[in-house]
């Protein structure tokens, strides 16, 4: 594999009995690149981010993240990435700084990285009032940006986002992309889903899935020069009429 | 071991925080002990008696007094119709029926034979059978009276009589209760185990945080010894209440050593929660988790040996009894707090629930997955 693939994929398939949900899809991501990861809802997004972070089996295929093989170093894979699912997943029921400390802990941060951590991100998400409070207390927007700042706790090379910015206001969707790109900036790959079109603009590259396959590759620009379209929207509504199957 | 710590500190301040776990750990052992004993009593009080008197004599009168002296018979009417009597029982009214003949005294006096009938109401199994035993055994006892009264007794007995003489072993009084305590604690220890170890996962599963977890490093091992460490404490801080409970409330003090239960506990307990663990791994949420593991109690508690007796069940029951780990630790309950069991005692029933331990935690590991 080449050094500055952060993921390689080739042929990935996931088959539940008789439905294919992800079809010999085969891409790859540069290190450091924000990679929009686009499709209609049902189309295999997450399914196929699930293969990618080794908590689904795919079918047939193959596949590196972070340098190793998807099949035979899941477990090794999960060191070098971080995770932000479609449902909110920190604990409800713990405080910022308890959440902090479980998932820092998890990751084996020391007890000092911890602290250092804590206090930074605290910082960069202005929470110090709210340190000590019940995550269910935070509104949706600043629960977003501290389940990334919780996905980047163990700073991953590769961070899968999906959906991060579903049902968040504009201001909070453009503090949460500043996030991201601080991330890259700092030399992380960043791998993510939205429905957002505007988002898409903001990636380097974009695919875009119809039923399972990707049918469209390339830097936001190349796509709408290639489908004569004024925009990301227009594009995506171009391929995505194309879908057979429903949601 | 880090990792271990991280997540026992994280799931205790979960349980310490959530009030209703808290009301559960802590009410449900002290309503449970001081209620049930008390009510579910196995002895028959207050069964409702209809007597029709077709005779009226004074003996039939002594007879009746001497029923309704004792307190096992609450007297609903006296009559002299059996259709009435019998609507009584139709209307669930009355329990039984005693009909004495119109001739019963002078049977009793000139003819030295009587004959009684007795009709009871079967609905409730259990009332009707003790009920009858209790009026015959007074009618014997009353028979015997008239007999001293009134026969002229030969120098010997024309027939031998065979007295008995019982000494009950180990609970002298039969006091019910010190029965019933003990395994309704193992009861107690039993549910919290199993239902607070399967809910809580299944919860995870549920709000999603377990798939944040899956995609960590984290070894399954650590996982799982997070999730039971807790729920063993849990468990053995039950016991404890429990123990506490029935020494202060009923006096139960275990003849035998409390470390042997407590050392018995400790590993029953790792097969409770490896059943819930593995309840969880097939629950995908938390109704599936309470009805399964509902089920699987229901039956290792109505085939424990807690209401019924194993050794009166049927052999197909008795062999099924053998892999319910319940059943192990109600029997050895009872040999420890009654008759003074020590671990040597025990060793066989110790062995057996290590064993389903194990069988089951690794079941539930196995069947445990990170990946799908």
């Amino acid at each position: 594999m080449k050094q500055d693939l952060a993921i390689s994929v080739s042929k990935l398939t996931k088959r539940f009995g008789a439905f294919t949900a992800v079809n010999e899809i085969t891409f790859d991501v540069k290190q450091g690149e924000i990679f929009g990861f686009l499709g209609a809802n049902g189309a295999g997004k997450t399914t196929a981010m699930r293969m990618l972070c080794g908590l689904s089996f795919p079918t047939s295929g193959e596949a590196t993240v972070a340098g190793f093989d998807l099949f035979r170093d899941a477990e090794k894979i999960k060191k070098n990435i971080g995770y932000m699912s479609q449902r909110f997943s920190l604990y409800e029921d713990l405080t910022i700084r308890e959440n902090i400390r479980f998932y820092g802990g998890i990751y084996g941060l020391t007890d000092q990285q911890i602290k250092t951590k804590t206090d930074f991100m605290v910082g960069q998400l202005h929470l110090q009032d709210q340190i000590n409070k019940l995550v269910k207390s935070l509104p949706l927007g600043w629960k977003q940006k501290l389940s990334f700042s919780v996905a980047m706790l163990h700073q991953p090379k590769i961070v899968f986002l999906d959906e991060p910015t579903g049902g968040v206001d504009p201001v909070t969707r453009r503090e949460f992309w500043t996030l991201i790109y601080e991330a890259a900036q700092n030399g992380t790959t960043v791998f993510v889903t939205t429905h957002y079109m505007d988002e898409a603009e903001y990636c380097d590259r974009v695919s875009i899935m119809v039923d399972g396959r990707i049918d469209a590759l390339d830097t936001p620009i190349e796509l709408k020069r290639k489908f004569n379209a004024p925009s990301m929207a227009e594009v995506f509504v171009q391929l995505a009429r194309k879908a057979q199957r429903g949601e | 071991m880090r990792v271990l710590r991280i997540l026992l500190e994280k799931e205790f301040r979960q349980i310490f925080r959530d009030p209703a776990i808290l009301r559960i750990i802590f009410l449900m052992p002290i309503i449970q002990l001081i209620v049930m004993p008390l009510a579910a009593d196995y002895t028959v009080k207050n069964v409702k008696l209809c007597v029709v008197d077709y005779d009226h004599s004074s003996y039939s009168q002594k007879l009746i007094s001497k029923i309704t002296a004792t307190d096992y018979f609450q007297l609903v009417d006296y009559t002299d119709s059996y259709e009435k009597a019998l609507k009584y029982v139709e209307n669930d009214q009355a329990d039984l029926v005693l009909q004495i003949p119109s001739s019963f005294e002078k049977q009793v006096v000139k003819e030295d034979k009587a004959t009684l009938f007795m009709a009871l109401n079967a609905i409730n199994g259990v009332k009707a059978n003790l009920g009858g035993a209790y009026l015959r055994y007074i009618i014997g006892d009353f028979n015997r009276e008239v007999r001293l009264e009134w026969l002229q007794l030969p120098r010997f007995s024309p027939q031998p009589t065979i007295q008995i003489s019982a000494l009950n072993w180990f609970n002298p009084t039969m006091n019910y209760q010190i029965f019933m305590v003990p395994g309704i604690l193992v009861i107690l220890v039993t549910m919290v185990g199993a239902f607070l170890t399967a809910l809580n996962i299944v919860k995870e599963k549920e709000i999603g945080t377990i798939e944040q977890i899956n995609v960590t490093p984290i070894k399954k091992y650590q996982f799982i010894l997070g999730k039971l460490l807790p729920f063993w404490v849990l468990g053995l801080m039950i016991l404890t209440i429990g123990l506490v409970i029935s020494r202060i409330i009923y006096g139960i003090n275990p003849v035998g050593s409390i470390l042997t239960i407590y050392v018995f506990a400790a590993v029953y307990l790792l097969a409770v929660l490896g059943m819930g663990l593995l309840v969880s791994t097939f629950a995908n949420s938390q109704q599936q988790a309470m009805l399964l593991s509902f089920f699987i109690m229901m039956i290792f508690i109505l085939l424990g040996g807690l209401y019924t007796s194993i050794d009166s069940m049927p052999e197909w029951a008795q062999i099924f009894t053998k892999f319910n780990p319940v059943a192990y630790f109600i029997e050895v309950m009872r040999m420890v707090v009654l008759k003074g069991s020590t671990l040597f005692d025990i060793r066989v029933h110790l062995a057996t629930v290590f064993l389903f331990a194990i069988v089951l935690n690794s079941f539930a590991v196995w069947n445990y997955r990170k990946r799908s």
